[in-house]
């Protein structure tokens, strides 16, 4: 074990760890908005609205989003009216092409998850609401959201555990998060158990922060007060 | 489509065997981590502390860390530490590791923590009365386990373990950065040599779904297997 290794990288790898925080932030944002977007869409009673967002899911859940990334990074800057747009300016730089291919991914998984917890809130609670004269849309913001954010806590914060894995994913298009840095210090240096320890007990010390921050959440908005 | 054909002119056959070789993998994987999952279960549900920490300390670092990090770890210090152990027995030469090898045991490492919780969320579920009866009819502890445990506790982590099947399936796209040539690695090189990326990732990414497809349906027919008298 070369514990000098590990105390010279860790600076390296910190400042890594921002980057890794920056891109999980704007992904998870971006994907909230595309995933509220969505489930919205799947409540819809028209079909074919419904069948739009549905295959969105579909296709987002079942590829790899290895494959997400490479054709957001590699694949879009073949098509020359892409190129020719200001969509370039954007497209062309490796981390905002990451974090594309994040938010869609996480949307996808953020749509279901959001959709389930609008499907489980009691009909009642919604006729009670009508039934006291509320407007649709005050029950839609006052009471349908409220109820499912509190049910869907505990299945996003998976969520965002899970992405937090996957901005490792990054690294594979150039940029430098933690698992960018960590690779690099392991073919630099053939220490790869060493610089494994360092860098997972960042990453475990993040989801154990996101972990716990859910729980006070869940505990916060629980039904029993 | 000619740029599919199978032979010389085209990638299709090499597509097709990457095809495979992806099944393969992830098969192999989701085997070696029903191994892991035999071993840690037990260790999880125990009723000693220690063994339960031992147990917790798997499936937390392996779900808390990226599944690339863990890919690095066993393709950089995979060779190095069976060196290591040879070099105890007297062995000094180079040893290589099969990228196969190395891709899936770390797959299959991350696959078994998955596995891990579903077995310990599904015995965890059935009725504490089932073991009760079972201990007072004078069952085996081995019978106990295999004739009224397994049945039940398949049938609770059946549609969880298709979610570890997704979740492995798709892990093994990572291993393309070992070089091991499945559809993503194959994929890549067409792009490269053809200079088409979007249209070879294209062709990976319905490939994937065409594997999550149909992987759903046999899920499913053998959930319903399972749930017979439900």
């Amino acid at each position: 074990m070369n514990f000098e290794l590990i105390i010279s990288s860790f600076p390296k790898m910190l400042g890594a760890a921002a980057i890794t925080v920056k891109l999980l932030a704007f992904s998870l944002a971006i994907g909230l908005l595309i995933g509220l977007f969505f489930a919205v869409l799947r409540l819809n009673k028209n079909i074919f609205i419904n069948k739009f967002a549905y295959g969105y899911s579909y296709l987002f859940r079942g590829t790899p989003l290895l494959v997400q990334i490479y054709i957001i990074y590699f694949g879009l800057g073949q098509i020359e009216f892409i190129r020719s747009t200001f969509l370039w300016v954007i497209l062309k730089e490796p981390f905002w092409c990451a974090i594309i291919a994040f938010a869609l991914n996480t949307g996808a998984y953020t749509s279901e998850i959001l959709r389930s917890a609008f499907q489980t809130i009691k009909p009642g609670v919604i006729e009670a609401g009508k039934s006291l004269g509320i407007s649709n849309k005050i029950i839609f913001y006052k009471i349908q959201i409220p109820i499912a954010i509190r049910q869907s806590l505990p299945a996003y914060g998976n969520e965002i555990i899970l992405m937090l894995k996957g901005t490792s994913l990054a690294s594979t298009v150039t940029i430098m998060d933690l698992t960018g840095v960590a690779k690099h210090i392991i073919s630099t240096t053939f220490k790869p158990v060493e610089v494994f320890i360092l860098a997972g007990s960042i990453y475990l010390f993040m989801t154990f922060i996101v972990h716990n921050v859910i729980k006070f959440l869940e505990k916060k908005y629980s039904f029993q007060q | 489509m000619e740029i599919l054909a199978f032979g010389k002119t085209g990638w299709g056959d090499e597509l097709f065997y990457a095809t495979q070789m992806t099944i393969a993998v992830s098969i192999t994987a989701m085997l070696i981590g029903f191994l892991f999952a035999a071993v840690f279960t037990p260790l999880k549900i125990s009723k000693h502390k220690s063994l339960n920490l031992i147990g917790n300390f798997y499936t937390t670092v392996i779900r808390g860390v990226p599944e690339l990090l863990v890919i690095y770890l066993f393709f950089f210090g995979g060779s190095s530490a069976i060196m290591y152990v040879a070099s105890i027995f007297g062995y000094f030469e180079y040893i290589e590791i099969n990228a196969f090898v190395t891709g899936s045991l770390a797959i299959g490492i991350i696959s078994g923590a998955y596995s891990t919780e579903v077995f310990r969320g599904a015995i965890q579920s059935i009725d504490k009365g089932q073991f009760e009866a079972a201990k007072v009819l004078g069952i085996s502890k081995l019978g106990q386990f295999y004739k009224i445990i397994m049945p039940q506790m398949l049938r609770l982590a059946i549609p969880n373990l298709s979610n570890v099947w997704q979740i492995t399936l798709k892990d093994t796209s990572l291993i393309s950065v070992t070089g091991l040539v499945e559809i993503m690695r194959q994929s890549y090189i067409a792009a490269g040599s053809t200079r088409d990326p979007l249209f070879f990732y294209s062709i990976a990414a319905l490939l994937y779904l065409f594997l999550t497809f149909i992987s759903m349906k046999l899920i499913n027919r053998l959930e319903l297997k399972y749930s017979r008298g439900y």
